[in-house]
Order: C-alpha cells, then structure tokens, then sequence
C-alpha cells in the first residue's frame, strides 16, 4: 500500500506540472482547481476505476468518469494523457487553435476519455445519472463517477438531478464535490452560501461522506468506502475537502487563482516546488 | 389539383404515441423519458409494454436533458417527451451543451407546439422553437403534418445518428397521408405539381395548403404544394427545381416568421435564385389563449391567408 501511495504521489507531482506548463503556454486556463483535484483524479484513473485499455465512448463493462465542473480540464486532459489515453506531447497544445484539447473537455474534437461537453455548469449529474441507468439497463455492474464544483452548487439544475437519483435507487453512482470554498467572485460564503451541503444532500437521500482531498492516503480510502456503500440502494456523495491551488504555495486557498495563468517567474517558482517524476511533455 | 381527402381526424402527438411504441418493438435500445406529461405525449402504451425502458422525471426538464445525453452513453436511443416550449427553450443550453455539441443520440420529442396548443395561452404556445433548434450545428429539424406521417418520423429517426428534434401538435387534424409510408430525412413530398406558383408549407399548415390548393385551383392557379416536413436538413434540391419552374414562393408554417421554415428558404432562394416570397408565418408576435381554429384565423395561418399570400406574390413575379 506504502509503495502504492508512493507511486501515485509521484505521478501526482507530474501531474501537477503539466497543469502549471499547460496552462503558462497558452496564458489562460484555470490552475487553481485543477491543482486542488490532483489526488482525486489520479487516485480515479490509477487505482480506483476499473478501466479498459483503449477508449470506447459506451464505456460498456468498465467504470466511467465525469468532470462537470469542465474549467478544471488541464488536470483531466494531464490525467489521461498519463493514463495512456493520448500521448503527452498533446498536452502542448491545450486551448491553441486546432487542438483536440478545447478550453473546456469536449466529445467534439474526438479526444479519448471524454464522453460529454461540460463547462457550462450544473449538467454532468444528470448526464452521469443517465449513463448510471444505462449500466443498469446494459446489466453491466460497473460505476459511475461524477466530480462537480462546490460554487457549481448553486445551479438549479444540481438539484433536480439530486432529487432524481435516491428516487430511483441510482446506487451505481459515485458523486463527489470539491469543496474547495472558492469561486470566481469570491469564498462561497461570500457569494452564496452553500449553508450545510452535507445536511442537504442527505436531506434529499444521498449517502455522503467526507474525505480529504489532497493527502492521497485518505482519497483513496475514500474511494474504497464510498466504493464499498455502492449497490446498497442509494446514490453515493463525498464531500471532498480540498485547497485550491495545491501543490504550489503561493497558488493556494485563494480563489485567485481560479482562472489566472502564471508568468515566466511564478512558473519557475511554482516548478521548483513540484518534482519532474515521469518527464515534463 | 390532386384531389386529397380525409376519413378520419387524430392528433399528430397520438402518431408519435403509436410510433413510439413500434420502434420499441423495433429495437430494443429505444427507451423513453417523460417529464409529467405522459398523457399528453400518448407515451401509455409505450411505458405499459416497456415500463424498464420508460424514465419519469418529474417536472425536471433539464435533468431529463442530461439523463438522456448519459443513456446514450451506452447504446441507448432515448426518445425525450414533453411540450415544445419545455423541449426548446426552457433547456437550451442543457441541448445545446450536452447534446449537440457532444453529438448524442436523443431523439427530443416535442408535442403542443405552436399556437394549436389553444386555450393554455403563450406561456406554452412556443413560436420559436424550430429556429431554436436548426440554429443548432449537427440538429436535425422535423416537423410532421398529421398523424400518420408522425408516425412514421417518429419510426424512421431512431435509425438517424444523431440528435434530432421532432415537432408535433396537440388538436386533430385530418389524415390525408399514406398509413404505411416510408419516412425519410430531409426529402420534401411533392403534394401536388403545379407551375404558378411554389407553396412551401410544414406541420398543421400543409392541410391549410391543399385547401388553399384547390381555392386557387378554381381561380385559374396552378399551385405546387410541397410538405417541407424536415426543416434541417432542408431538400434544397426540390425547393430550387420547384421554383425554376413556378418563379415564386409563398412558406407557411406555425411558427415565428423569424427564425423558420421561410427564413430557411429565403436563405436557399437568396444564394441560388433570388425569387419573391411570401411568408404565412406569425408577425412576430406570442400568441393568447383561445380555440386552434380561432387562433390560426386571427394570427394568419389558415388556407384563406395562404390564398392571399399567393395573389401578393404572383403580382411580384
């Protein structure tokens, strides 16, 4: 297990510099969630998931991901690139003209690993719940993972989808909300409040938990626990606590960093903090 | 004129109640999503034959959008049903994001649209949802003008890759088209050769065109009277020889002048062949409670408007 951590941590560091390079090259981008999601992404795409070798949109026979809050592509599109479904090289290419690496994840451009457009916010529920129900009809026992934003909370669109799944017992379902506490404009205390997310979704008959999001011991036990509440009648939701901008001191816990691309000094500095473990693209 | 008459009456949705649950039989990937509307949709028959392939929603249309994108993912063919207004603009985005542009396979089945709805008002009554959806890249657009050939649209589009949007109504309009027609995609009917003039027309308003038809038969005009029944993609082809031969053009449907069957022709006719046309469209307006038939008169959708459109246009040639 120690050597499992070691090996993900190590290529979580990696990953984490491919977002910083990406999102430097094109000077836009957005670092902060990105950062604050390493662990879980590679925690998913390394040892959580069960995946096929190759990329087949159905996803029939494997577990399936989500990303609904879409600005944190740099993290997915380094993730995948990792994970082998595209070669790293491409990753040079996010948010330039004629790239499969679209500012926001796209089906459009045929990029492998993804499955829906997301960016525009509040829509990857439903669509990991129709997938979810999909499995079921295809009787095919495998999950289905979603990961929002906490700001994306505040769209309506979350709730009716929430309300939906406990309904009708969508128990192959993974959700997860980085609960970073930032947005754009601000702390989501200061925006909006998102009051007691744990008590709403429970409320609405979900079965959550909360696990820390940037100690990839605790992400992946959580993984495991919220794999293992699967099957039991209900949808799963964890709470995941995460710092926006992890990894990189002077990027974290502000919301600052949300869509701001660093210059050529915050680059080098942020790379000093972050090991080259598998070769930069 | 040909001579088109009618034995029986039913609504369009009730075509696409009766084509639902065929192509379920048809293929089993079909299944069926339904936001509180079932009764309204005709989806009974589908859900009681197939209740595990059928999702209830609830008043949720958003989340009915994106359920559908993810049971695409998959293999599944998911027929959407609710009312045009809450198929069109109460999710574009949701359409537009996780549908369109990930090019899923949802068949968005959309019942009550235009000013036929009647006495419910504009809230439900949408005028602009045809433009909504053909402005959509890689959207296929249809809209079926009675029951038999909802029926069979609604068949023929579970074999089209690709997201469509199908538009149908609520009141009983006459049958006059083949039972056991064969539907295909973006090829127009030729509903009668003529060579006066060319009478575009789509959906409720392909009847009031036949009827407009045979006025102007016995006023001395020719009229070609072609069913446009498939918005996007459009059959340039016939549209283009139709009006080579007649040299102008009246459109007509249940729909916003802007953003419709006649913009969508005007822009064929100003690329091509710069023709006269008319539109017998709604100015530009929402629509009020009131019966179809009252609705369609003082709104300007009916075979006497058609008629008038014809006289103004030909004058123009």
């Amino acid at each position: 297990m120690n050597e499992d951590i070691t090996k993900l941590e190590k290529i979580a560091s990696q990953v984490r510099r491919d977002i910083v390079r990406m999102v430097h090259a094109c000077q836009s981008g957005h670092p902060g969630g990105s950062l604050g999601c390493t662990e879980y992404f590679v925690a998913l795409y390394f040892s959580a998931m069960e995946r096929k070798e190759g990329f087949d949109i159905n996803g029939i026979g494997e577990d399936i991901f989500f990303l609904s809050n879409g600005h944190i592509s740099p993290v997915f599109y380094s993730t995948l690139a990792r994970a082998g479904y595209f070669g790293v090289s491409e990753l040079a290419t996010f948010r330039q003209i004629n790239s499969r690496l679209q500012g926001h994840p796209t089906t459009h451009e045929g990029l492998p690993g993804i499955r829906v457009a997301s960016g525009s916010l509040g829509q990857g529920l439903s669509v990991a719940i129709g997938a979810a129900r999909a499995k079921k009809l295809n009787n095919d026992n495998h999950l289905v993972y979603v990961l929002m934003g906490d700001g994306e909370q505040q769209e309506g669109q979350i709730w009716e989808a929430a309300m939906y799944a406990p309904f009708n017992k969508v128990d192959n379902l993974i959700a997860t909300i980085d609960y970073n506490g930032q947005q754009i404009d601000g702390s989501t205390e200061q925006v909006l409040s998102l009051g007691n997310l744990r008590a709403k979704w429970e409320a609405f008959g979900w079965d959550v938990l909360e696990m820390k999001g940037n100690v990839m011991s605790e992400v992946l036990a959580g993984l495991a626990e919220a794999k293992s509440r699967t099957g039991k009648g209900k949808p799963v939701l964890i709470l995941m606590k995460t710092e926006m901008g992890n990894g990189v001191d002077f990027m974290m816990g502000s919301h600052k960093w949300h869509g701001v691309a660093p210059n050529d000094e915050q680059l080098a500095a942020a790379l000093a903090q972050l090991e080259e473990t598998l070769g930069d693209y | 004129m040909k001579k088109y008459t009618y034995t029986d009456k039913k609504d369009t949705r009730s075509g696409f109640g009766a084509g639902l649950l065929e192509v379920g039989r048809k293929n089993e990937n079909v299944v069926a999503l339904c936001a509180d509307l079932i009764g309204s949709l005709k989806m009974n028959d589908f859900i009681k034959e197939f209740p595990e392939r059928f999702f209830q929603v609830g008043i949720a249309e958003a989340n009915m959008m994106g359920i559908a994108a993810g049971l695409t993912i998959g293999g599944k063919i998911p027929y959407t049903g609710t009312f045009a207004n809450f198929s069109t603009g109460r999710v574009y985005d949701q359409i537009r994001q996780s549908i369109a542009y990930s090019d899923k396979n949802v068949k968005i089945c959309a019942s009550h649209a235009g000013l036929t709805l009647g006495e419910d008002g504009a809230t439900h009554q949408i005028l602009e949802d045809i433009g909504l959806m053909k402005m959509l890249p890689g959207m296929t657009v249809i809209n079926p003008c009675d029951y038999n050939q909802t029926k069979a649209a609604t068949i023929a589009i579970a074999d089209h890759h690709g997201p469509v949007y199908l538009r149908f109504g609520r009141p009983v309009v006459p049958i006059f088209t083949a039972p056991d027609q064969k539907f295909e995609i973006g090829k127009a009917w030729m509903v009668n050769e003529g060579k006066d003039v060319s009478i575009f027309a789509t959906g409720h308003l392909v009847w009031e065109a036949i009827q407009a038809g045979e006025q102007l038969a016995e006023m001395g005009i020719d009229a070609e009277i072609i069913n446009i029944h498939t918005i996007k993609p459009l059959d340039e082809e016939a549209i283009l020889k139709s009006v080579a031969k007649t040299g102008c053009v009246v459109t007509a449907e249940e729909h916003n002048r802007l953003g419709g069957l006649g913009d969508s022709v005007a822009q064929v006719l100003a690329k091509n062949n710069p023709t006269p046309q008319e539109y017998v469209a709604v100015n530009d307006s929402f629509g009020e409670s009131g019966t179809p038939a009252q609705l369609m008169e003082k709104y300007g959708l009916n075979a006497a408007n058609i008629v008038a459109a014809v006289q103004r246009v030909i004058k123009r040639k």
